[in-house]
C-alpha cells in the first residue's frame, strides 16, 4: 500500500448528478437520484447498499453498459491523453460455457483485434497470475465456483483496464472460497501485480466492504442516493477480530438501518410508501419466528447487535435487514443504532404455542399493516365475503410498479394466511373469509 | 475449435496429420464414409439436371435394383430442404430478433405457418415451379424440396428466434463491455447459445419431413402428373399396380434409410451440440454416438471441418471491430413513422383479406364454404377421438416404460424412430384390408391419420415419466398410494406437461395427414372418408384451385382455433401448476 500512495492520486471517473429511472416517468421506477461520485487512482472503493439501492445500475453506467436517464459519467483522460478503460467481473461469472478457459480469457483481446500470438501469451500470463494454470483447456462447467470466478477475473484484467468493476463478485461463492478469492485479489492489488489503477466493488456484505475498501459509499434505497461516505483508515491486511474493525462494521450497520431523515412519516419505518401503498418485502413468517426465537434466547436475551446476529445466523446483511425491519413494522422489535431489541409482545411470542403465536401475529398484522387491515375490511363489508385479487393488485398499482404490487400482495397474502385473517385461492385469484377447516 | 486456435495450436493439429504413425482404422473408416457420401451426392445431382422428358423415357420402375438409387434421391431432397431451412432460419429469425418491425410481421407469420396444412399447398407450388423451369426436372425437384422445406422451416426459425431472445443478459453485457461487433456477437454468443434448440428442432423437422417427401414426389395436379425418381414415386407406382411386395420393399428401404440417417447424421450432431448446452454444471448422462466418436478419433476431422471454421473466421475478420463504449439511449421511433408503419401493416392485412375473398369468392358459393366447414367438423371429430384413443393406449404404456430406466433407455430411440417413419408408406396395407373386407372407409380409414403421429405422445410420455423424482415415487409408495389415486395424484400431474407437448404435436400432424389419409387408392379403386382431407385431396386431383384454397383456409382456421382454445390453455396450466421445479 505504501508504495501506491506515493504516486499522486488523480481522478479516473467522475459521476455527476446521475439519475436513472426505468419506464417513462420518474417516481415509482426511479433507482438512482442525483448521485455524485469521483473515483481516483490507487484506491479500492466499495458501493454498499441493499437490493434496490441502484448500486448495480451505477456500476453499469460507469461500465458503459447503460446510459443513465440524466447526468453524466465522464472518464478522465490521463496525462498521456488516453481515456481510462474499464472491465467488469460479474456476480454470475458470465462465462461462455462453450469456450474453454483460455478462449474465455482471450475474448476481450479478440474483440480488440490483438494478433493471435500476443493474445495467447497475454491470456496465458493472466491465467498464470490468477492461479489458473493447468486449467487452460478446461470448460467452465468442469470448474468449481471459485475457479470460475478466477476465470472471470482473468478475463477482466487481461485487457489491461484502468478500472476494474466488480458486481458482487463473491456473493455466489461459499464463505471459504470467497475469503480465499478476496485475499488473493487483495494480495495482487497491494503488490501492484495487476495493471489496474482502481477497483470499484459493489457489495451488500458489510464485512467484505470494510475488509477490502479504502473508501465506502453507503447507499440508501428507493431511490438510491449516497447516504454516507466512510474512509477506512485501517492498515492492510485487516483483521476481522480487531476491535476497530468491529466498531466500523457496527457503525455501518447503524447507518444502514437509520431512518432516512427526509421521510416525513416515521411511523411506517423503512419501507417506501405509506398506508396501503407501502411496499412489503418478501419475508416468510417462519424466518420471522426464527429471528424472534434467536434474539429472545441466550446469549442475546432480547437484544442483539445486527452484526453479531448476521454472523451467528449466517445471513447476509441484505437478507437480515428486511426481516429486522418487518419485525419493527409489526412492533415486534425496535432497531436502535446497530442493535435490534425485542418488544414485550415479541418476547411473549417466543414463548407461546402455535395458536397463541398466530393470535399475536394477527393482532400485530391488523394493527400495523394497513394493507392487511384493508383487505380484511373489504371482505367483512362484502355480503359474499370474497373479493378478486385483481382488485387489490390494481389498487396497489396506482402507487407502485406492477412488480412491486404483485410482490407486496404475495407477501401480505402469506402473512394473512398464517394469521388466518383471510384465505386466498390462487386458482381463481380470490380472497375470501372461507375457512377450509 | 474456432479462430482462437492460434498458429501454434493449428500447426500442432496439422503436424498430427503428417506424423509418421500408421493411419488408424478410424481414419480409414471416416475417409470411406466421407468419400462415399461425396460420390453419392455427385451422382444424385447429375440426375437432377436432366430435362423433364427423360422421366417419361426412363420412368420409375419397380426393380429392387433401382431402389438404392431412389432412396438416395429421396435423401438428397431431404438434405437440400434442410439446408434451405437452415438458411431461412439463420436469416429470417435473426432479422426478427434484431428488428422490432420485422418481428411484428415475422413472428405471427411463423406462428400461423407452423399450424397450416402444408400438403394443401402442394398444388400451388408444383404449378409454380413447373412454370418457373419449363420442361426441366429441376422444376419438379424444386417443388418437392419446397414442400419439405415448408414442413421444416417454421418451427426451426421459431425456436431460433426464441433462443436469440433469451440469451442471458450477463453474457450480453460481457459482449457489450468488450465492444464485440454484432457479427462477432452472433458467432460467439447467439449462435452457440441457440444451437441445442436448433438441432433438436431440426431433428423433429426431419422426422416430419420424411412424410412429406413421400407425399410430394409423385403428384398429380389436374392434367399434370410428375413422378420424380424416389421412394415416394416407387410407392405410388406400387399402389397403382397393386403390388404388395413392392410396398414391402419400400417399407424396408425407408427403415434402412431412417436408421442410417439417424446413426450417421443426427446422433453425431446431437452429441456434438451437447457442448453448447447452456448449463454451468456438467450433466451425468451425455448423449453418445459411435459415429461421433469415430469422427473424433479420426484425424481427418479437423481437415474436413476446416472450411466451416475458415468461413466463420472470414466473417469475423470482415467486421470493423471498433471499440465504442457508448450505448445508445432507448431509441423510441418517431411517432409519425410509427403511425405510418401501423397504417402499412393494416393496409397489408386488408389487401390480403380482399385478395383471398376475391379469389375464392369468384368461383365458390357459400354452400361450398359450408361443405368445407362440415367436412372440417368431421375431420375434427376424427382427430379428437383418435387422440383420445391413442392417449388411452400410449399413456399407460409410456408410463410403464418411463418408470423403468433400463427399458426407457432401449425403447425411447425406437419410439423416436417410429415417429420419424413416414406412415404414408404403411397406408397401402390398411387400404388392402379395407378393400378386401369391404369395411366402411369413414371409420376404418380414420386410424391412418394418427398412424404416424401417435408416437409423439408415446415418447413424450416416456420422457415425462422417466423424470418423475424418485423421492416423489417413494413417498407415494410409502403412504400406500395406488390404483386410481396413484394415477390421479401422482402420475398424471407429473407427466401432464410432457403429454400436452406430445398431444399438441400429434394433433397438428394428424390434420396434415388427413389430406393423404382420407382419400386413398389401391390399383384403380379409390376409397374416401368424408372429411376436409379428402375435400382438399379431391380438389387437388381435379385441379380446382379455389376449392383447394378454401379447404386449406378452413383447415388453417380449425387448427389455429384448436391450438389457441384447447392446447395453449392446457399448456399454460401445465406450466403454471404442474412443472416440477
Amino acid at each position: 500500500m505504501a508504495t501506491r500512495t506515493i504516486a499522486a492520486a488523480r481522478p479516473l471517473v467522475e459521476v455527476r448528478a446521475v439519475s436513472h429511472h426505468y419506464g417513462r416517468t420518474s417516481g415509482a421506477g426511479q433507482v438512482l437520484d442525483t448521485v455524485d461520485l469521483t473515483l481516483n487512482t490507487h484506491e479500492v472503493v466499495g458501493l454498499l447498499g441493499r437490493s434496490g439501492s441502484g448500486k448495480s445500475t451505477l456500476l453499469r453506467s460507469i461500465a458503459g453498459l447503460l446510459r443513465p436517464s440524466e447526468g453524466e459519467v465522464r472518464l478522465v483522460a490521463g496525462d498521456d491523453g488516453a481515456e481510462p478503460t474499464v472491465a467488469m467481473v460479474f456476480q454470475t461469472f458470465a462465462l461462455f460455457p462453450w469456450l474453454t478457459v483460455l478462449q474465455n480469457v482471450e475474448l476481450g483481446l479478440e474483440a480488440q483485434r490483438v494478433p493471435a500470438e500476443e493474445r495467447r501469451s497475454r491470456a496465458l500470463a493472466a491465467i498464470d497470475l490468477i492461479g489458473l494454470d493447468g486449467f487452460e483447456n478446461a470448460y467452465p462447467k468442469e470448474l468449481s465456483g471459485g475457479m470460475r470466478q478466477r476465470v472471470g477475473l482473468a478475463r477482466a484484467i487481461v485487457v489491461n483496464p484502468s478500472l476494474l468493476l466488480m458486481d458482487e463478485p463473491f456473493s455466489a461463492l461459499d464463505v471459504l472460497t470467497a475469503e480465499t478469492l478476496r485475499t488473493d485479489l487483495l494480495d495482487l492489488w497491494s503488490e501492484g501485480r495487476m495493471p489496474i489503477q482502481s477497483i470499484l466493488i459493489v457489495t451488500h456484505n458489510i464485512e467484505e466492504a470494510v475488509l477490502m475498501c479504502d473508501r465506502i459509499l453507503v447507499f440508501s434505497s428507493n431511490p438510491g442516493r449516497v447516504a454516507a461516505e466512510i474512509q477506512v483508515e485501517l492498515p492492510q491486511p485487516r483483521d476481522r477480530l480487531d476491535p476497530a474493525f468491529r466498531q466500523l462494521v457496527d457503525d455501518i450497520y447503524a447507518r444502514m438501518t437509520a431512518r432516512p431523515v427526509a421521510t416525513a412519516a416515521p411511523k411506517d419505518g423503512h419501507f417506501p410508501g405509506t398506508g396501503i401503498a407501502m411496499v412489503l418485502p418478501r419475508v416468510s413468517t417462519n424466518a420471522l419466528a426464527g429471528l424472534i426465537e434467536e434474539v429472545d434466547a441466550q446469549p442475546f436475551d432480547g437484544r442483539a447487535s445486527l452484526a453479531e446476529l448476521a454472523d451467528s445466523l449466517q445471513l447476509e446483511a441484505d437478507e437480515l435487514f428486511p426481516m429486522a425491519e418487518t419485525l419493527q413494522l409489526l412492533r415486534f422489535a425496535e432497531l436502535a443504532g446497530p442493535d435490534i431489541r425485542l418488544t414485550a409482545p415479541a418476547r411473549r411470542y417466543a414463548q407461546a404455542d402455535v395458536d397463541s403465536r398466530k393470535a399475536l401475529f394477527k393482532q400485530a398484522l391488523l394493527a400495523h399493516v394497513p394493507l392487511a387491515q384493508h383487505i380484511r375490511r373489504i371482505l367483512d363489508e362484502r355480503a359474499s365475503h370474497d373479493a378478486p385479487g385483481r382488485r387489490f393488485r390494481d389498487e396497489l398499482e396506482d402507487f407502485m410498479s406492477p412488480d412491486y404490487a404483485s410482490e407486496t400482495l404475495r407477501t401480505v397474502t402469506h402473512w394473512g394466511r398464517y394469521a388466518e385473517i383471510f384465505a386466498y385461492d390462487e386458482e381463481d385469484d380470490r380472497f375470501s373469509l372461507d375457512d377450509p377447516a | 475449435m474456432t479462430d482462437t486456435i492460434a498458429r501454434p495450436l493449428q500447426a500442432r493439429s496439422f503436424s498430427r496429420l503428417f506424423r509418421a504413425s500408421p493411419p488408424n482404422w478410424a481414419d480409414l473408416a471416416t475417409f470411406l464414409l466421407l468419400a462415399a457420401a461425396g460420390i453419392l451426392i455427385v451422382r444424385g445431382l447429375t440426375d437432377v439436371a436432366q430435362p423433364l422428358s427423360r422421366l417419361s423415357v426412363q420412368p420409375v420402375t419397380l426393380d429392387p435394383r433401382n431402389l438404392p438409387g431412389y432412396a438416395l434421391r429421396t435423401t438428397l431432397r431431404m438434405f437440400a430442404a434442410l439446408g434451405a431451412s437452415l438458411l431461412f432460419t439463420l436469416t429470417v429469425a435473426t432479422l426478427a430478433a434484431r428488428s422490432r418491425r420485422a418481428e411484428q410481421i415475422i413472428v405471427p407469420a411463423l406462428d400461423i405457418l407452423q399450424s397450416v396444412p402444408i400438403l394443401g399447398f402442394l398444388t400451388f407450388t408444383v404449378t409454380f415451379f413447373l412454370r418457373l423451369f419449363p420442361g426441366q426436372q429441376i422444376g419438379a425437384e424444386c417443388a418437392a424440396v419446397f414442400a419439405i422445406f415448408t414442413s421444416q422451416a417454421w418451427n426451426m426459425a421459431f425456436s431460433f428466434y426464441q433462443s436469440l431472445r433469451s440469451v442471458p443478459s450477463d453474457l450480453q453485457e460481457v459482449c457489450h463491455g468488450f465492444g464485440l461487433s454484432s457479427m462477432r456477437r452472433f458467432l460467439r454468443l447467439e449462435l452457440p447459445f441457440a444451437i441445442p434448440g436448433l438441432v433438436w428442432n431440426a431433428m423433429m423437422s426431419m422426422s416430419g419431413g420424411w412424410f412429406f417427401v413421400v407425399a410430394s414426389e409423385a403428384i398429380t395436379v389436374g392434367n399434370t402428373t410428375v413422378a420424380l425418381p424416389g421412394i415416394g414415386s416407387w410407392l405410388a407406382l406400387a399402389i397403382a399396380r397393386e403390388d404388395a411386395a413392392a410396398v414391402a420393399w419400400a417399407v424396408g428401404a425407408m427403415a434402412v434409410l431412417i436408421l442410417l440417417y439417424d446413426q450417421l447424421f443426427f446422433r453425431p450432431i446431437v452429441a456434438w451440440a451437447d457442448r453448447y448446452r447452456f448449463e454451468q454444471t456438467a450433466s451425468a448422462d451425455r448423449p453418445g454416438s459411435w459415429a461421433y466418436d469415430l469422427f473424433r478419433r479420426a484425424r481427418l476431422l479437423p481437415v474436413a471441418l476446416a472450411p466451416v471454421f475458415a468461413f466463420g473466421r472470414l466473417l469475423m475478420s470482415l467486421d470493423g471491430g471498433a471499440h465504442h463504449r457508448d450505448v445508445p439511449r432507448d431509441r423510441r421511433p418517431h411517432p409519425i413513422a410509427e403511425w405510418l408503419w401501423r397504417l402499412f401493416l393494416a393496409a397489408l392485412v386488408l389487401a390480403s383479406a380482399w385478395l383471398v375473398i376475391d379469389y375464392v369468392g369468384r368461383s365458390l358459393s357459400w354452400a361450398d364454404a359450408g361443405r368445407a366447414v362440415l367436412a372440417a367438423l368431421c375431420t375434427l371429430v376424427r382427430v379428437v377421438v383418435l387422440i383420445a384413443v391413442a392417449s388411452l393406449i400410449w399413456v399407460p404404456v409410456g408410463v410403464w416404460i418411463g418408470m423403468r430406466p433400463r427399458w426407457a433407455e432401449r425403447l425411447q430411440p425406437i419410439a423416436q424412430f417410429l415417429a420419424a417413419f413416414p406412415a404414408n408408406v404403411l397406408f397401402p396395407f390398411v387400404v388392402i384390408a379395407v378393400v378386401r373386407w369391404h369395411l366402411s372407409p369413414d371409420l376404418w380409414l380414420s386410424p391412418l391419420i394418427i398412424l404416424g403421429t401417435q408416437w409423439y405422445i408415446l415418447f413424450n410420455v416416456i420422457a415425462g415419466a422417466s423424470v418423475i423424482p424418485t423421492d416423489m415415487r417413494e413417498a407415494a409408495s410409502m403412504f400406500g398410494v395406488s390404483g386410481l389415486q396413484w394415477w390421479k395424484r401422482v402420475v398424471i400431474p407429473a407427466i401432464f406437461p410432457y403429454y400436452v407437448t406430445g398431444a399438441l404435436t400429434a394433433s397438428g400432424g394428424s390434420w396434415n395427414a388427413s389430406i393423404v389419409a382420407e382419400a386413398v387408392s389401391w390399383g384403380d379403386r379409390h376409397i374416401e372418408a368424408f372429411g376436409l382431407g379428402s375435400y382438399i385431396a379431391d380438389a387437388t386431383a381435379a385441379g380446382d384451385y379455389p376449392r383447394v384454397a378454401c379447404g386449406v383456409a378452413v383447415m388453417s382456421i380449425f387448427v389455429l382455433a384448436f391450438n389457441r382454445l384447447v392446447w395453449r390453455p392446457m399448456y399454460a396450466f401445465a406450466e403454471r401448476r404442474l412443472r416440477l421445479a
